[in-house]
């Protein structure tokens, strides 16, 4: 049997008494319950104190931040999701384009998930909390308290009376053991009844911190699917050309250099044997020609080895010396793979041409559901601006477009005098490691 | 260099125009094809039925056309410590390269372009100096190393760096001499000086020295 990869799967199995879901139920909304709680105090101490201190102006930016609360909340929850959910939720936070406090509060005033997150915030505090806290408490201790009776029974209550969860007053020693028994059934009802109300508690947090669809969801994802099954099918082809310029128009080019080579060993010197020679390096030519066109279609480190080695191999062929600092063991989609590359491809193009930079560098990793891959370089700036270049920025509006096929973004900032940083963000899931 | 004669070859390539290429052309040297199959699993079995002197073999083949060739390369070279190998391929990125060369101790092993093949005389050279243990990697394959900027290859002299460049093919001194117009005694010198700036153990055996670079170069 497959391992559950979340708790509402987890439940539908019939092992599910005796795996660590119960106990993750339980510390999943043991989790939710103290953060609401903990939001409540913060929420209401902020509140206070930049309502008193309002009239004396430190007390606006209090204010503001209560409005922000909902950033770290969702954060928490996303890392108490994963308790239930091995499958993470990714923030859909845009990364700012200048670094720096001022350009980072703009970015999340003007996003919609960050009033999202803070809808979800108000929700925990204000309602779910308590509900979470009662269900543990009370999924914990009823149980206990029955399975707990014989043994009260014999020691406090000395064989003559105990009282069960103070209401249920038990005499004799038959009625204590039944009890006993029926909090072993106890326990399992409230491990699947944790674990049901858990999965609720997750599906609600998941709904309210993934990205939602507007009116025009429904339209919107049949374009979008559309949109990713036509990159698809280019991925496709463009591997079917590769594989028939590989096998076709190269295989007969090798097999003509060498009956060339060939008949260049039986030609006697002179004007023959010359043109031989001549037509033999122009085929020679021709070869090298085909491979570098062959590479620009469908790189072929990439289809074999993967992110890492293919942009390793795009800066060791740059112009302008990059240094690489990459962290991505895993394989990812062909078409996810193949944008990042030709982003990075695109990006280093751009920087031998436009930046007059001297040093580059490539970084990038994978984590919390994100492939993030920066390209920086430290030239004269002034890129993807609106008048400055329109080449350069056409080019950009590409790759933006490409990016957003996959679902990712693409974010450039290029003051003039530099430097040129460009990011590539793209929501996804590594491939499952194959031997 | 000594040219190994009538060898025996086991070649795995899948388009049969130049499978029936190569068979003639090897033949015109002297050699034997004992086996010639289009995929890597007649490879594996053509090597264990017949026990060749070498096996040719290209990267790219089927079921999967992506680099069965070389994976099957690798494994033959752990299950024959020794066996000479030598793959041809369409691929200059280096990675490809430095994973056949990673198979086993590194010797009696080469990876050239497929272009290689059409310079008739120098693709059965680099064959024989496989087969007599040494290491050959595509001139092409080189220079991409080379092109690698990291500061200690910077420090060498232009002549070092092209002096480099022919060891990592696994050219002998001679050859390379042979090959720039200059004595055996300032190639010997050269080698010195490029062992020591890279920091490389000092050795005077041609197939040590190769390794020697290219474990420097792959990184």
């Amino acid at each position: 049997m497959v391992d559950a990869q979340y708790l509402r799967q987890a439940l539908a199995q019939p092992r599910y008494l005796l795996s660590s879901w119960p106990l993750r139920a339980v510390a999943y909304l043991l989790g939710t319950g103290l953060a609401g709680l903990l939001t409540l105090v913060v929420a209401l101490l902020l509140l206070t104190l930049g309502g008193v201190l309002a009239v004396v102006v430190v007390g606006i930016p209090m204010l503001a931040a209560l409005a922000l609360i909902g950033l770290p909340v969702g954060a928490v929850e996303r890392r108490l999701l994963r308790i239930v959910d091995r499958w993470p939720v990714p923030h859909a936070h845009r990364t700012p384009h200048d670094p720096g406090f001022t350009p980072w509060l703009r970015t999340r005033f003007a996003e919609t998930d960050t009033w999202r997150e803070l809808g979800h915030a108000a929700l925990l505090m204000l309602v779910l909390w308590p509900i979470d806290l009662l269900a543990v408490t009370l999924g914990v201790t009823v149980p206990l308290a029955l399975l707990a009776t014989p043994v009260l029974f014999a020691t406090v209550g000395d064989g003559e009376q105990v009282n069960v969860l103070k209401a249920y007053a038990v005499t004799s020693w038959p009625v204590a053991f039944a009890v006993g028994v029926a909090g072993l059934v106890a326990v399992a009802a409230s491990a699947y009844g944790l674990g049901l109300v858990a999965a609720a508690r997750c599906s609600l947090a998941r709904v309210l911190l993934t990205r939602a669809g507007s009116p025009l969801g429904a339209r919107i994802t049949e374009l979008t699917d559309s949109r990713v099954r036509l990159v698809d099918a280019f991925e496709a082809e463009r591997g079917r050309i590769e594989r028939d310029l590989h096998d076709g128009a190269q295989q007969r080019l090798v097999a003509l250099t060498m009956m060339l080579g060939v008949a260049r060993l039986d030609a006697p010197p002179g004007p023959v044997a010359e043109q031989l020679a001549r037509a033999h390096d122009e085929a020679g030519r021709v070869l090298v020609e085909l491979r570098e066109l062959i590479r620009g279609i469908h790189p072929p480190l990439l289809v074999d080895f993967g992110l890492e080695a293919a942009v390793t191999d795009l800066a060791d062929r740059s112009v302008i010396p990059v240094d690489v600092a990459l962290t991505l063991p895993h394989r990812f989609a062909p078409s996810i793979e193949s944008t990042v590359y030709f982003v990075v491809s695109e990006a280093l193009s751009n920087m031998a041409k436009h930046s007059a930079a001297d040093h580059g560098e490539i970084s990038g990793d994978y984590s919390d559901g994100w492939l993030v891959v920066t390209v920086t370089d430290n030239g004269r700036g002034g890129a993807g601006g609106s008048s400055a270049d329109p080449d350069a920025g056409t080019g950009l509006v590409g790759l933006a477009d490409r990016v957003s096929v996959v679902d990712g973004t693409l974010s450039v900032s290029s003051p003039p005098g530099g430097p040129t940083r460009l990011t590539v963000e793209i929501p996804c899931q590594p491939l499952p490691a194959s031997a | 260099m000594s040219a190994a004669s009538g060898l025996r070859v086991v070649l795995a390539e899948d388009s049969v125009l130049l499978r029936e290429g190569l068979i003639g052309l090897l033949a015109r040297f002297g050699h034997r094809v004992v086996a010639a199959v289009p995929d890597a699993e007649g490879l594996r079995e053509a090597v264990e039925a017949h026990g060749p002197d070498v096996v040719v073999t290209d990267v790219r083949m089927p079921p999967g056309f992506k680099d069965e060739g070389l994976r099957a390369a690798v494994e033959l070279r752990r299950r024959h410590p020794g066996l000479p190998i030598l793959v041809l391929s369409q691929y200059v990125e280096t990675r490809y390269a430095t994973d056949l060369i990673d198979a086993g101790d590194g010797t009696s092993l080469g990876y050239l372009l497929k272009d290689r093949i059409g310079q008739v005389e120098e693709f059965v050279d680099a064959m024989n100096r496989v087969v007599a243990g040494g290491t050959v990697v595509d001139p092409e394959v080189v220079r991409q190393m080379l092109r690698r900027r990291r500061s200690p290859l910077e420090a060498l002299t232009a002549r070092e760096r092209e002096v480099l460049a022919l060891v990592a093919e696994g050219r002998s001194n001679a050859a390379i001499a042979a090959r720039l117009v200059v004595t055996d005694a300032s190639v010997a010198k050269h080698i010195r000086n490029i062992l020591y700036k890279l920091d490389l153990p000092q050795s005077d055996d041609d197939h040590r020295r190769v390794l020697a670079v290219l474990t420097f170069l792959r990184v």
